[in-house]
């Protein structure tokens, strides 16, 4: 067995960029993911890379930018108000069709919100953020290991699909600390003959925009973009099943959330109530599949999210509305216990959504 | 061991969030189930820190305590927060050098320990926490007090080696205080 230590989510997500072949790291402190940069103050200067605290988010995820266009594996990462001043640039790299890994680690908004864990950013990272049409590959670790393993998943699926791959975590996953082991991660490496690499006088210019002034050429653009999303959405969906085989009420939960409903799923299995977990990992694309094969098995779904209901919506719409679909939230940096998922999933037994 | 799960309460500066990452690391040397989550939040920037640790041999499903099997108070505050989520049949430590009050259920086990006490006698004066998890380990019966040197060797960083034996001593003082 590989050998485990001990590591805070925040650091794994740090050490696994660093073996996945990040060099550069762009940003600039926010509570609850400052160890990821305090990481790589430490770190990067050691092994030849760049560690830079730019002088604002903006600046940051503009050096993201410009670092994803030469073709190197780069990051930075941020939490909830930091990532909505880094969401112009979120843009422009996605227009541009160049891969870079944003981490966002949430805390309670909207505004300056607190500083305590949250997931109320679950539609800036799955629907937009910024302007245009465009989509980012969103991951959701529930555990240090994920922090770490889908990081390194992050990287080779923004390189393999020319896209951001964002970290939509926590502050508890971000702050705690759980065993975890490096050694089973599969790094992948891609060609990229697109990239600002200097000609050399060798060959031409390649040229990283996201500038079209013609609309049908912007328009062609954005078609070939979503061509290339439909794939995405065809192979990279990933989720977890937790004792959904005869399942008859489906919890929904994601990162955190999904760690205390999983509790509550076995203490409701203890009483005798058939119910099942299902977590999505990665929150675009949604694992639509498994929800739509579970709506017409499970008499109802309930939702277990941190904030006001966000992805109850995607449930809704890839369950088509089949079965009823309840609520289990709190918000603000508060986080349900399982005895609130516990009594939600009793309400459910009894037709209450 | 099923599942521990341990609180720990106090000031910032006394260590609470050492004395966790300690009893986590035992907990993976002896290839168990672990999490460790700290307070972040503003009541850590105003003085108090708590931290949640489980020991288990399955997978850990929610690492937020809400039920402690085991509270360590180390101040008032603390103990009279937390006193009344530990289960029945749970443990209580308390530092009894800095808190005078009493826990009042009885259905729960009391261990009663001037650590901060001690600590000062012994010239340790920042190892009181240690010294309560000497206590705990001794005390507790899914816990064992076997292997703590390994971890102390470990979790201490080289820099700060003269630490590694007055670690040593304070769990000792804990283990063997009556």
């Amino acid at each position: 067995m590989a050998e485990r230590v001990l590591m805070k989510g925040n650091e794994a997500i740090a050490e696994a960029a660093i073996r996945a072949g990040c060099r550069h790291y762009f940003g600039y402190p926010i509570t609850p993911q400052t160890e990821i940069a305090a990481y790589m103050a430490k770190k990067m200067p050691k092994i030849g890379g760049v560690f830079l605290q730019a002088e604002s988010e903006i600046a940051s995820i503009n050096m993201v930018y410009g670092a994803a266009a030469a073709g190197v594996r780069v990051m930075t990462s941020s939490s909830s108000p930091g990532i909505s001043l880094k969401a112009e640039g979120l843009s422009y790299i996605a227009g541009s069709d160049v891969p870079a890994l944003v981490v966002n680690v949430q805390r309670g908004g909207p505004g300056l919100g607190g500083i305590q864990p949250s997931q109320s950013d679950y539609f800036q990272a799955t629907k937009g953020g910024g302007h245009g049409d465009y989509k980012m590959i969103v991951l959701a670790p529930a555990s240090v290991q994920e922090m770490a393993s889908l990081t390194i998943k992050g990287f080779n699926l923004a390189d393999k699909y020319l896209m951001t791959s964002m970290i939509l975590a926590d502050g508890t996953i971000g702050q705690m600390m759980e065993p975890i082991s490096f050694e089973d991660a599969e790094i992948e490496t891609y060609e990229k003959p697109w990239a600002l690499t200097g000609t050399k006088g060798k060959r031409a210019h390649n040229i990283v925009n996201s500038l079209y002034l013609k609309p049908d050429e912007l328009e062609v653009k954005n078609f070939q973009r979503y061509e290339r999303y439909k794939i995405v959405e065809e192979n990279e969906p990933m989720w977890e099943e937790f004792m959904m085989e005869d399942a008859e009420y489906c919890v929904v939960a994601f990162g955190i959330a999904s760690r205390v409903a999983k509790n509550a799923v076995v203490a409701a299995r203890n009483e005798g109530i058939k119910v099942g977990l299902i977590r999505p990992i990665t929150l675009w694309p949604f694992p639509k599949k498994p929800l739509l094969e579970a709506a017409d098995k499970v008499k109802g779904f309930i939702s277990v999210e941190l904030n006001m209901g966000q992805m109850i919506e995607d449930i809704k719409l890839y369950t088509q509305c089949k079965k009823p679909v309840a609520l289990c939230n709190r918000c603000g940096g508060m986080i349900p216990s399982p005895d609130e998922v516990l009594s939600s999933i009793r309400k459910a037994q009894k037709g209450e959504f | 061991m099923k599942t521990t799960q341990i609180l720990i309460a106090g000031f910032g500066g006394q260590g609470i969030l050492f004395a966790g990452k300690f009893l986590a690391y035992k907990g993976l040397l002896e290839d168990n189930q672990v999490s460790w989550l700290p307070s972040y939040g503003p009541e850590m920037r105003g003085g108090t820190a708590n931290c949640n640790v489980i020991l288990s041999d399955d997978p850990v499903g929610s690492p937020i305590i809400t039920a402690p099997d085991v509270l360590i108070a180390m101040n008032l505050p603390s103990l009279q927060k937390y006193v009344d989520t530990v289960v029945p049949g749970g443990q209580v430590y308390v530092d009894s050098a800095l808190i005078d009050a009493k826990v009042e259920r009885t259905d729960v086990e009391v261990f009663y320990i001037p650590a901060t006490q001690m600590a000062k006698d012994n010239d340790i004066s920042t190892l009181a926490n240690m010294i309560i998890v000497g206590h705990l380990l001794e005390n507790h019966p899914e816990l064992s007090f076997v292997g703590t040197d390994t971890v102390v060797e470990k979790l201490v960083p080289p820099k700060k080696a003269a630490l590694v034996e007055l670690n040593k001593k304070a769990l000792t003082l804990g283990k063997e205080y009556k």
